[in-house]
Parts: structure tokens; sequence; C-alpha cells
């Protein structure tokens, strides 16, 4: 029969959420500068002449086919190269995760943006409204309506990715829940509490999907 | 009020207009109709530069569509889709309201008074704070109607407007129609609605394949129309 001992655990929790703190701004900053990012990124691509959409294409597919963990790698080492200035391991991370995450959500959001009706457009182009405002009045605003759940599916994967700072030496939830477990010898009390602040936090914001999800089909 | 001079559209290797020319003065009803793939719905939509054209020139009220000023030139053109197109995530009277807001900047209460005077006339204004997918397909195409006429515009297009209606429900958009012509508005309307056409028409474009076969004062065409083409597609339409 294993003991269990809990009061490390207690003892650690100040610990552990600061590094929340951490994986929450990180998921929250990445999350909002991504989907800006990715809708910019699917409208260039769907509106502008040749050779814009080849290269946001290039850009879309080059990113999603390399390696989260490489990506923070990569930037981690480039961005002070192109500043000329270190930018510190949080900046260069969430630039990381923005980039990379527009890439997913720029698809998305395209696939949204090309479920809305093409006469849509027609409609409030022949209003008189510019590209622009069809875009902001008519067409993204039922795209966006559509894509909620899954933009929030791809945030709930964001929020797990973000325990790979760890190689750039940043202190998210996990990282930091790694740090005390092995400090105080008690992995399986350490990992079960991780495991279960991680299901508790996914499965409600995926029980959320779920009923936009409802919503939204009525 | 609108010139349309030698047009020419392909896809591709396919040319869908042919060297049309056609002309609607103001004041007059000018119904455009012909068999399915004609092009009368590609020639319509050319007229507000939502189908651009490869060859010869369009003007609306002297101004050459698809020049640089293309947002302000379909400002004072109104036009109405087969499908309606409402925005589905807008009340109807933000459908009515919203372009005059955002394309004319008027206040809301300016755009909100116009809109509502415009849904009471065509028997809307009961419903104008529901949302498009809670109305029939007739009470939507009115909706439209309202939505276009609610920008002061100079001409209005019609794009098949009662083809995608019900039967009993075409009657109440092409009632609607013809109150606006009589008041003199300037319209091109593709149409299959040869009763419509003859009650309100002042001329009949005939299209096939492309081109412009007939263009005549319309009791000119329904009695003896010039070509086969024409007498084929009327006696097609008009006995069944």
């Amino acid at each position: 029969m294993i003991e269990f001992d809990w009061d490390a655990l207690v003892r650690a929790l100040p610990f552990l959420a600061q590094g929340m703190v951490l994986t929450l701004e990180l998921t929250g900053l990445a999350m909002v500068g991504g989907i800006a990012l990715g809708t910019v990124l699917a409208i260039l691509r769907l509106s502008m002449p040749a050779p814009v959409p080849q290269i946001i294409a290039g850009y879309v597919n080059g990113l999603r086919a390399m390696p989260l963990i490489l990506v923070i790698f990569w930037f981690y080492l480039l961005v002070p190269l192109f500043l000329g200035r270190p930018v510190g391991a949080f900046s260069s991370a969430l630039i990381a995760f923005t980039m990379f995450e527009a890439a997913y959500y720029s698809e998305i959001i395209r696939a949204g943006i090309q479920g809305v009706p093409r006469g849509q457009l027609q409609a409030a182009l022949a209003s008189g409204m510019s590209y622009p405002q069809a875009m902001r009045y008519i067409v993204l605003p039922q795209a966006f309506r559509a894509m909620v759940p899954i933009l929030l599916t791809q945030s709930i994967i964001l929020f797990q990715d973000t325990s790979l700072v760890y190689v750039v030496g940043l202190r998210d939830f996990l990282t930091a829940a790694n740090i005390v477990a092995s400090r105080d010898q008690r992995p399986i009390e350490m990992y079960l509490f991780v495991a279960a602040v991680y299901l508790v936090l996914c499965a409600s914001a995926s029980f959320g999907v779920r009923i936009l999800q409802r919503k939204s089909a009525r | 009020m609108i010139e349309i001079d030698q047009i020419d559209k392909w896809y591709g290797a396919h040319q869908v207009l042919k060297s049309c020319s056609t002309a609607v003065a103001k004041g007059e009803v000018v119904v455009v109709c012909g068999p399915s793939g004609s092009g009368k719905s590609t020639l319509i939509k050319a007229v507000n530069g939502l189908e651009p054209i490869q060859g010869g020139r369009i003007t609306v009220a002297g101004e050459v569509v698809g020049s640089t000023n293309l947002s302000r030139l379909r400002a004072r053109i109104g036009m109405v889709f087969q499908s309606f197109e409402l925005y589905p995530h807008r009340t109807v009277l933000d459908n009515v309201a919203l372009a005059q807001m955002v394309v004319l900047k008027r206040s809301r209460a300016d755009a909100v008074a116009k809109a509502d005077g415009l849904l009471t006339r065509v028997g809307m204004i009961d419903h104008r704070m529901k949302f498009p997918g809670q109305l029939s397909g007739g009470q939507q195409q009115r909706v439209a109607i309202a939505r276009a006429l609610a920008m002061d515009p100079i001409a209005m297009l019609f794009d098949e407007p009662t083809s995608a209606l019900d039967p009993e429900m075409i009657n109440e958009v092409l009632d609607v129609m013809t109150e606006l012509a009589l008041e003199g508005m300037t319209m091109m309307v593709v149409t299959h609605e040869m009763g419509f056409a003859r009650r309100v028409a002042h001329r009949v474009v005939f299209m096939d394949e492309g081109a412009i076969v007939e263009d005549r004062a319309k009791d000119a065409f329904f009695d003896h129309p010039d070509t086969d083409r024409a007498r084929a597609f009327l006696s097609k339409i008009l006995h069944h």
C-alpha cells in the first residue's frame, strides 16, 4: 500500500500557483495574439493577389510542419538576433506561441470565412460597403459565430502545449510541479495533482465548448 | 441612366457575355429574360461591378462602373438577389438600417426612422425585431427590397427576385415591385415572370447564350418576337 503525503503538496501550492499564472498568461496572450494575427493572415490569403496568398500558405504550412518545441527554441535564439537585444524568455516564448498558433488559427478562420455564403459578401458590397466594412460587419461576425467551438478547442491544445516552455527555462505550471516533485521526492502525489488540475480545467473548457456548440446550432 | 456598351466577359475560354449593349433610361423598367445559362444574372451583376467585365463599358448616371469609386456608385444602386441575402445575424431592422449608418453615415435615429418607414411600406413593420431565419421567403425578399430602398437608390437591380420563392409568395413580392415601378423607379429586372413583364415593363431584353438577341418595346416583344429563339422561349414559358 502506498502511503500518500499531501503536506508537501500543500506547502508547494503558492509555488505551483505562480506556475499556473504564467501558463494562463501565456495561453491568454498567445490566444488573443494568435487569433488576431490568424484573422489578418486568413483575410490576406483570401483577398490579395499573388504572390501574397502563396507566401502566407508557405508560412502556415512551414510552421505547421515543425514541432512546436523547435519553434519555441528557435525563437528564443532568433528574436534577440533580429532585435539586437535580449528580450527575455517569456517574450520570446509568447512571440513563438503567437506565430505558431496563428498558423493554426488562420486555417480555422479561413475555413470559417469560406463557409459564409458568397452572396453575403456580394450583398454587403452591393450596398456600398467597402471590402473591409463588409468583412467587419457581415462576413466575420457570421464566420466567428460558427468558428467559436473550434477556436476554443484549438486554445485548449494551446493551454496544454504551454508546458513546452521549460526548454527556454520558464517555470509554467507543469515545470513548477516537476521541480517540486524532484525536490520533495513525492512525484506520485504531485503528478496526480497536476493531472487532476489539467483534467478539471480542460474538461470544463470542453464542456463550455459543447454548450456553445448547442447554442450556435439553434 | 444605365448604359451598357458592348461588354464582354469570359470564364476562362468560355465567353459568357458577347458584346452586349443595352440601356435603361431614367424611370424605365426593363425586364431581362432568357433561358438559364444565357448570361442574364451575369449581365445584371456587371451593372454594379459584382461581376467584372473584360471588354466594353458600363456607365451608371454618367459614372463608369469599375472606376475607383465603385463603392460610392454601388451605394446609389439598389440590388435585390435571388436568395435574398439578408444578414442572418442581424434583425430585420438592422438589416435595413446597417448600410445607411456604415455607408451613408446616417445617425442611428435617422436610419431607424427611414427603415421603419420602408418596413411599413413593404408590410413588414410588425416583424422588425425578428431575425431573417424566422421569416418566410416572401417576407425576406420584401425586407431585402426595403434594405435596398433605404439607400435612396437612383436605380434598382433585381436578379431573379421570385425564383427562390414558393408560388404563393411570388405575388406579394411582385406587388411591391409593381408599386415601385409605378412610382417611376428606374428598374432592371431579371425574371421569368412574364405576367409582371407584360404589366409593368417598358422594354424586354431577351438573352441567349451570352448575347442580347432581342431588345424591344414590351408589346412588340410579346406580340411578334423577331427571332425563333425568342418565340421558342416564349412558347415554353407561357404555355404550361
